[in-house]
């Protein structure tokens, strides 16, 4: 197929007088793999989803229906709010300490490593801890937090502490620390490409024009760095607002989420329940992603 | 004055951008020296003594879960995923080199993919599934569920690998009478076989991993991540770092040939051209 596809694309582009299937055809036909799959297993579970969530149900079944009781059972209940507040609370702090940290580490990446070899190793040494497992990296804290870990036996030796901090270890503090652990990369990759992208003469003339460090960074770079901390803002928000098991762990099932609340539904069979959630919640991902695209045009930057 | 300046800015930073490594890598370095944790040790440092006591525990099966299945059960899944994701993104880079009906949809559908929470794609395949009287299984709605995930990445990157990418070379080769499929075997794919290799590094290593998608459609068997995941709740002895210690390392060596290969790749381009 590749090969027929190709083929044909290549002589549509230049010499259109040949025998050879119209360019938007094959086009297609490249694209239809995708369009299938994603039609399948993405676009049709979501319809799906939004019509369960009018449906009712009990303990056997679900019944083909059109209540608006899983809505508001959900919008009406304060737990559900307390949840959507709380999801928000890990994702803000989340995404603040990201984004700093990761604009600060594609920085140094970018501006202050001389040679590609060394960037690029660097760079890795970033990157390859993100293809691992985000369980095994989650229960890696373990030793380091718990009541008798690396940090509350270090902190005893030295006699700065009397005894354990009991909140290091499944508390909200465990639970933004993984989070951060775990999502930083989604930040720096992004901005570290934007930075690169970045003509080196803009900052020579800022200098020559008599502006200092600060105002280099401020006035030239950060506006520039804009579209990448956008795009690594997408994927940390979306991966916090939709997570459920570093919550889960590292709280030691004293905090929740809005995923944890449907995750819970879900092992009760109470798919329409969770369905109304999941569209709830599908809703304000979807807006905050619109929020941030208004910034930038991820289409432009690839 | 300001290539004063420029020194101490540079090793604050260098200082920051070591802790973020010590950061990232410190945990993981605990969770592999425990793994040797001795027999009567516990979760927690100190080493109560060497021993592998722990990954023998993890290979006899009344130990733990059935471990070695579910790997075998993880590894295929990521390899069929792997093949897959290289295949449809490239098609669909290649596609995405001319502008047809509905490809800023399908564009922002594929970025729809990679921003929607996982918790809802899974359930949806679940439902979907379920009202379809079809059983749930890891290689298929699982498989399926994984290509959600993983096929926004590649196409991505294929998609900025063709914008980078200069028509001229085509143009070179076909003025000099190649066939549109040498063009392509060629001249293209040679050019672009480190991205593709990237793509499939990605497609099974982001599979591998993978679980919030698996969770309401792996159906009977487990996959490896949650096999995992299962275990945190139940399992207080280090055969849980020792099964850390056992996939980290796998993952390392799955990076490590991927980009071995890469650079051959790249050395012998450099090379002829």
């Amino acid at each position: 197929m590749t090969a027929i596809a190709t083929s044909g694309e290549i002589k549509a582009g230049k010499a259109p007088r040949f025998l050879a299937a119209p360019q938007w055809l094959i086009a297609y036909l490249q694209a239809t793999p995708l369009i299938l799959i994603l039609g399948f297993f993405f676009i049709l579970p979501i319809l799906t989803i939004f019509v369960v969530s009018f449906w009712d149900y009990d303990f056997a079944g679900l019944y083909p229906d059109f209540l608006t009781m899983n809505y508001t059972d959900t919008l009406g209940s304060w737990v559900t709010w307390k949840t959507y507040l709380n999801t928000l609370k890990f994702t803000a702090i989340t995404w603040a300490l990201t984004l700093v940290i990761g604009f600060w580490v594609a920085y140094f990446l970018a501006f202050h490593i001389r040679t590609t070899t060394m960037q690029t190793v660097l760079f890795l040494v970033c990157t390859v801890p993100f293809l691992t497992s985000n369980i095994i990296r989650m229960i890696s804290w373990i030793p380091v937090l718990g009541r008798n870990g690396l940090v509350n036996s270090t902190l005893i030796e030295l006699g700065i502490i009397p005894e354990p901090i009991e909140w290091l270890l499944y508390s909200d503090f465990a639970v933004v620390l993984a989070m951060v652990h775990l999502n930083t990369l989604f930040m720096v990759t992004p901005i570290f490409n934007t930075l690169m992208r970045i003509d080196r003469s803009l900052i020579e003339a800022a200098r020559d024009c008599g502006a200092t460090g600060w105002q280099i960074l401020w006035n030239v770079i950060l506006p520039l760095a804009k579209p990448g901390m956008a795009i690594g803002s997408i994927f940390v928000v979306t991966l916090v607002m939709a997570d459920f098991s570093t919550v889960q762990v590292m709280s030691g099932g004293q905090s929740a989420s809005v995923a944890l609340m449907m995750k819970n539904q879900m092992s009760l069979l109470q798919y329409p329940a969770a369905a109304a959630n999941a569209v709830v919640l599908l809703i304000v991902v979807l807006l905050m992603v619109a929020a941030i695209l208004r910034v930038v045009d991820i289409r432009k930057e690839l | 004055m300001s290539h004063e300046r420029r020194t101490l800015e540079f090793y604050v930073l260098a200082a920051f951008f070591t802790l973020f490594v010590l950061f990232l890598y410190g945990p993981l370095s605990a969770v592999l020296i425990l793994s040797f944790q001795g027999p009567d040790g516990g979760l927690t440092f100190p080493l109560n003594g060497v021993s592998l006591h722990w990954f023998y525990n993890l290979f006899e099966k009344q130990a733990v879960g059935d471990f070695g299945a579910s790997f075998r059960r993880s590894f295929t899944l990521g390899l069929m995923v792997m093949v897959v994701n290289v295949i449809v993104a490239l098609l669909a880079g290649l596609a995405f080199r001319h502008r047809f009906r509905g490809s800023t949809t399908l564009f922002y559908v594929t970025v729809a993919s990679l921003v929607v929470p996982s918790i809802i794609i899974s359930l949806g395949i679940g439902v979907v599934f379920q009202q379809f009287g079809l059983r749930p299984a890891w290689y298929s709605s699982g498989f399926g569920a994984h290509l959600t995930w993983t096929l926004p990445f590649g196409v991505l990157i294929m998609f900025a690998v063709f914008n980078r990418f200069s028509p001229a070379y085509e143009e070179a080769a076909r003025d000099l009478g190649a066939t549109p499929w040498q063009t392509f075997r060629h001249v293209v794919l040679p050019m672009i076989a480190p991205s593709l290799i990237g793509v499939g590094l990605f497609g099974f290593t982001l599979s591998y991993d993978e679980f919030a998608r698996t969770l309401m459609t792996s159906g009977t068997y487990n996959t490896l991540p949650l096999e995992i995941y299962g275990m945190t709740t139940n399992v207080t002895t280090p055969v849980l770092y020792a099964l850390g210690t056992v996939t980290t390392l796998f993952s390392f060596t799955i990076i490590l040939v991927a980009l071995a290969v890469i650079l051959v790749l790249r050395r012998r381009q450099a090379k002829i051209s």
